[in-house]
């Protein structure tokens, strides 16, 4: 499955040991929150990254205390209608200054990346086509924000500001 | 009226690319149907009984006569010549063909028009007073919020795949005439006790199969805080909302399961964290926008009556369009006139491409330029000088559009039903159209009074049965078309959802059922008592009562 990251494709350097499979000896493992509940003392012992794969369900009540540790977040979209890890994203991003990866992975397309992308996601796990074309245009075809978010790129009201102020 | 800028005018062209770049994506056959669906209903697409159906967005109804004349070539060009207007303030056109849509978005994006967010499971095209900025008894213009509310939720990237779709009201006068309390957030305008002008906050209203009168959060919300305070409501609701039963994802339910206090409270617990930092919209884009919504210029001296009395005198079915279409204007001088899409046996909300150009010019002549669509499914024309009255009654009784019924019994909002949705399970304009010809003597009519009768050829409830004075809702039964009768709903300030009053009714004998209630209310109303008054004294016993006895 490709991996987009700041606009390229990259190697997935992580590992997604199942629920009630064997941890790898090395390397690094994202875990599920309930593996992580389950198995953090070992987990923290770890000298190698560490990430945790949530889903909509999951709280961030349960994951904010242990921010730092990870390195990367990564949701799954059961269905691209899930819309909770949008909101959860920029909390992330920006309540609680997560600065780690965060990944979109399961039902992404192209035609949600945009939304991803300025709610703070940074890589996508996609399942197949000219993902990279893909990507790039998806993100670059709307220029245009109304709204201020996490986005590096500037929001609208922003720029009518600066123009105004150039007048 | 607002104007696009630069970036405004970038923005809908880019999407109108984007969204031609994914019609050829499924024309190629790169995307299914099912992929497509999603990005199509963003875009207002529909896929209904006999073709696609585009739903063109009218932000809060505010539109004026360069677009209206672009509607109508477009329902010429790429429609059957005419266009239907919705309890949503937007048009539809019913026949288009999906390879040409993005030239008729490119057509709309001509005019500073486009059809975002008019369906899909996001925040839709926000709503209004249609009088906003007219009304005698405005508050403040509702239009600016609307539009900063209108920007803000424009391709919002948290809140594009909601649990259902979202739908905002903005009311600024003291009268309701934007049915805040069935909307999922409705903001009434108010002064508060130290002359502060900002909103009340009610949340979780709807129709639909569970229908529910919305419950106030917040009783006055600083208006600069806005956007920070939506905000925070969407993200609860994103977040909790149920998405595993699509009849139970409207935010109504989540305020009907948590209780109103306690979302307030989840509520006002995300705002307090969120308002942090939140970007507000700074004062020259506050400002910016204000400004398009300033006043026309209107003249001090428009009072003179130069022949207006006369004319009415002279004329009874002038006189009668005065008293029933013709609203006041907070200008002395000038008037805010309804133009009914309910002529006699006509489909509500329709309207010919001729007719679209009559408007358009008649708003240019007479109404500074300004037009509104209203959620009753008519047309408004809110800058009217009253000595211009009569000549534009003239100008629209020549083209079919003088019909003096607005609040009347044949002033029907019905939704397409199943002439043209999907989703119907029965027609609606077969029966709005025989009541319409059933009560077709206006003197009956305006004996009987101020009345909405509402119908909806589905439990969707677009046609807004539930809160209309008399409500009829098309269902299916063993094949045959029934109609369910509900009374005393009503979405103004006193808002509430109609009774069943019992066994629903056959299309043949639907218009005689409506007859019987009215008979019933005629006999036992007191002097000047209106129809949903004297149904909230009387309860549905003598209604009831009548309505079976002879069944």
């Amino acid at each position: 499955m490709p991996l987009i990251k700041n606009g390229a494709i990259t190697d997935d350097p992580w590992q997604f040991p199942a629920e009630d499979g064997p941890m790898p000896e090395t390397g690094s493992v994202a875990v599920s929150l309930t593996q992580w509940q389950r198995e953090k003392a070992v987990l923290l012992a770890r000298s190698t990254p560490l990430g945790l794969l949530l889903t909509g369900n999951d709280s961030l009540d349960n994951i904010v205390p242990n921010i730092t540790a990870y390195d990367l977040i990564a949701f799954v979209f059961p269905t691209f209608q899930d819309g909770r890890p949008y909101s959860m994203a920029r909390l992330l991003r920006e309540r609680y200054g997560y600065t780690g990866e965060l990944r979109a992975t399961g039902d992404v397309s192209r035609d949600q990346f945009l939304f991803m992308y300025r709610c703070g996601f940074d890589a996508f796990a996609v399942s197949a086509g000219n993902v990279i074309e893909d990507w790039l245009r998806a993100v670059s075809e709307i220029s245009i924000w109304y709204q201020p978010t996490n986005d590096p790129r500037s929001a609208l009201t922003t720029l009518r500001h600066k123009l105004h102020a150039l007048e | 009226m607002y104007r696009y800028d630069e970036f405004d005018q970038t923005f809908v062209r880019q999407r109108v690319a984007q969204f031609r770049d994914q019609v050829a994506r499924r024309l190629s056959g790169d995307l299914s149907e099912e992929e497509f669906k999603p990005l199509r209903l963003m875009n207002g697409l529909y896929l209904q009984l006999h073709a696609y159906m585009l739903r063109v967005a009218i932000p809060y109804g505010t539109f004026c006569s360069r677009q209206m004349r672009q509607l109508a070539d477009i329902s010429r060009h790429y429609d059957r010549g005419y266009g239907h207007f919705t309890t949503r303030q937007n048009i539809q056109f019913n026949w288009v063909k999906l390879d040409e849509v993005p030239d008729i978005l490119a057509a709309l994006a001509e005019v500073e028009m486009h059809a975002i967010q008019t369906s899909g499971n996001c925040i839709r095209n926000v709503t209004a007073d249609p009088f906003a900025g007219a009304a005698a008894d405005e508050i403040e213009d509702a239009r600016i919020w609307c539009e900063i509310i209108r920007q803000w939720s424009t391709l919002h990237p948290e809140f594009s795949f909601l649990p259902r779709k979202f739908k905002i009201s903005v009311n600024g006068a003291i009268e309701d005439r934007a049915a805040l309390r069935v909307h999922d957030i409705g903001l009434q305008l108010k002064q508060n006790d130290t002359g502060e002008i900002g909103f009340e906050v009610m949340v979780g209203g709807g129709q639909g199969r569970t229908p529910m009168i919305a419950k106030s959060i917040r009783s006055f919300l600083p208006k600069e805080e806005l956007l920070s305070y939506l905000e925070s409501i969407l993200r609860v609701y994103n977040l909790l909302g149920r998405r595993d039963n699509k009849y139970k994802a409207r935010i109504k339910i989540l305020v009907h399961d948590l209780g109103a206090e306690t979302l307030a409270n989840m509520v006002e617990r995300e705002w307090q964290q969120l308002r942090e930092g939140y970007v507000n919209l700074p004062d020259s884009e506050l400002a910016r926008i204000a400004c398009y919504f300033a006043p026309p210029d209107l003249e001090d001296a428009a009072e003179t009556d130069n022949g207006l009395d006369r004319a009415r005198r002279a004329n009874g079915q002038f006189e009668s369009w005065l008293e029933h279409n013709v609203n006041a204007h907070k200008q002395p001088g000038y008037a805010i006139v309804t133009i009914s899409l309910k002529p006699e046996g006509g489909v509500p909300g329709d309207i010919d491409a001729d007719q679209m150009e009559v408007v358009a010019d008649l708003a240019q002549r007479f109404s500074h330029d300004e037009l509104r669509a209203t959620y009753q499914q008519n047309l408004v024309l809110p800058h009217v000088r009253k000595r211009d009255l009569h000549v534009v009654w003239r100008l629209l009784a020549a083209h079919g559009l003088s019909t003096a019924n607005h609040g009347l019994i044949s002033d029907i909002i019905a939704c397409p039903g199943m002439d043209y949705c999907s989703l119907a399970t029965a027609r609606s304009i077969p029966v709005a159209q025989s009541i319409s010809q059933r009560f077709n003597d206006l003197t009956r009519q305006k004996n009987i009074g101020d009345l909405r009768l509402n119908i909806s050829g589905c439990i969707n409830a677009c046609g807004h049965h539930h809160v209309g004075h008399i409500g009829i809702l098309g269902l299916e039964k063993n094949g045959a078309e029934n109609y369910q009768i509900t009374l005393g709903g009503r979405s103004d300030r006193s808002a509430a959802i109609g009774e069943i009053i019992g066994p629903a009714f056959s299309a043949e004998k639907i218009a005689d059922a409506v007859e019987t209630v009215i008979d019933t209310y005629l006999d036992l109303r007191q002097p000047g008592e209106r129809f949903v008054d004297a149904y909230a004294r009387l309860g549905r016993g003598p209604f009831k009562e009548r309505l079976y006895a002879t069944h």
